[in-house]
């Protein structure tokens, strides 16, 4: 239950930050993105703030090897830079460029009622489900590739 | 050119230090990482036992507006792009963040945090990336 404050607090302070940042207006977004134009380097500011607060959080949580509850850490196990990482990473960046939202702000868009911000938003809940159903037919596809090859190996 | 008169230095280093703070708060309490995208994305997968505390962050984010609206008024927001392309960006982004593995919060902060040359290589992507195709939109496309 703690942990569910915890979150629910998270959240709620994350959401604030955007708020205040300017991230949330995607203009000011696009401006960032317009190093051509007049451009508008605030952006850069916000991923500095956060990242001079994460980077020391991030440090604390390593030397500890556990939570401050003595749990475990779930930090990403994965090293390797493959062409999921990139290519999901230049369609997220376009879509980015397209409309100036990425999730966290599109979400609290989204919640103060604008309607752009819902039809990002269920447009982008679309796509992760879309994600979802081809990564789990690919995971059925290479286990049947799996079973297909060790019947072949049998003969 | 920088545009001085939108630069907004104070309350954008201070949100981003907000921002910080709610991902040392998750971090050094439940262990996990505040990338938006993942914990969204965990919510669409339906993975099990591991639902309630993304719901509660997520909602904890959709409170944030109202929290703030309830304690005076929300800054102006401007949307310039039609509906049809907001739901072509929606579904770049939904889709690409979940092929990527993360977005700005996930990979641009929490990775960068970690200097994750995963996260790294991600950020250089989909910032170059927004870059070139705000520059496509705004004088490629329109001085043809």
């Amino acid at each position: 239950m703690f942990i569910l404050i915890v979150a629910l607090l998270s959240g709620l302070i994350f959401g604030l930050g955007l708020i205040l940042s300017g991230m949330t207006d995607p203009a000011k977004v696009l401006a960032f993105l317009d190093v051509a134009g007049s451009w508008d380097p605030s952006l850069a500011l916000v991923m500095l703030g956060a990242i001079s607060i994460g980077f020391l959080a991030f440090r604390a949580a390593k030397r500890r090897g556990q939570t401050l509850l003595s749990a475990p850490l779930h930090l990403p196990i994965s090293r390797t830079i493959d062409r999921h990482l990139i290519l999901g990473s230049l369609l997220f960046g376009a879509g980015w460029g397209l409309a100036g939202l990425c999730p966290g702000p599109s979400l609290v868009l989204a919640a103060s009622g604008h309607s752009g911000g819902i039809i990002f938003v269920v447009a982008m809940l679309l796509g992760m489900v879309i994600f979802d159903r081809l990564e789990k037919c690919r995971q059925v596809d290479s286990k049947l590739n799996d079973r297909q090859q060790k019947n072949i190996g049998r003969e | 050119m920088i545009d001085w008169q939108s630069f907004t230095p104070v309350s954008a280093f201070t949100g981003g230090m907000i921002i910080g703070l709610a991902t040392a708060l998750l971090l050094l309490v439940t262990g996990r990482i505040a990338g938006i995208s993942g914990i969204v994305g965990g919510l669409i997968e339906l993975r099990k036992g591991d639902l309630a505390w993304r719901a509660a962050f997520v909602i904890g984010l959709l409170f944030a507006p109202w929290l703030w609206r309830w304690l005076g008024e929300l800054p102006p927001v401007h949307v310039e792009s039609s509906h049809v392309m907001l739901v072509l960006a929606g579904l770049a982004v939904g889709i690409g963040t979940r092929y990527g593995s993360g977005c700005t919060s996930g990979h641009g902060v929490c990775g960068l945090s970690r200097l994750s040359p995963r996260s790294i290589v991600a950020t250089i992507s989909f910032m170059v990336t927004g870059m070139g195709v705000v520059y496509i939109i705004r004088y490629s496309l329109s001085s043809s």
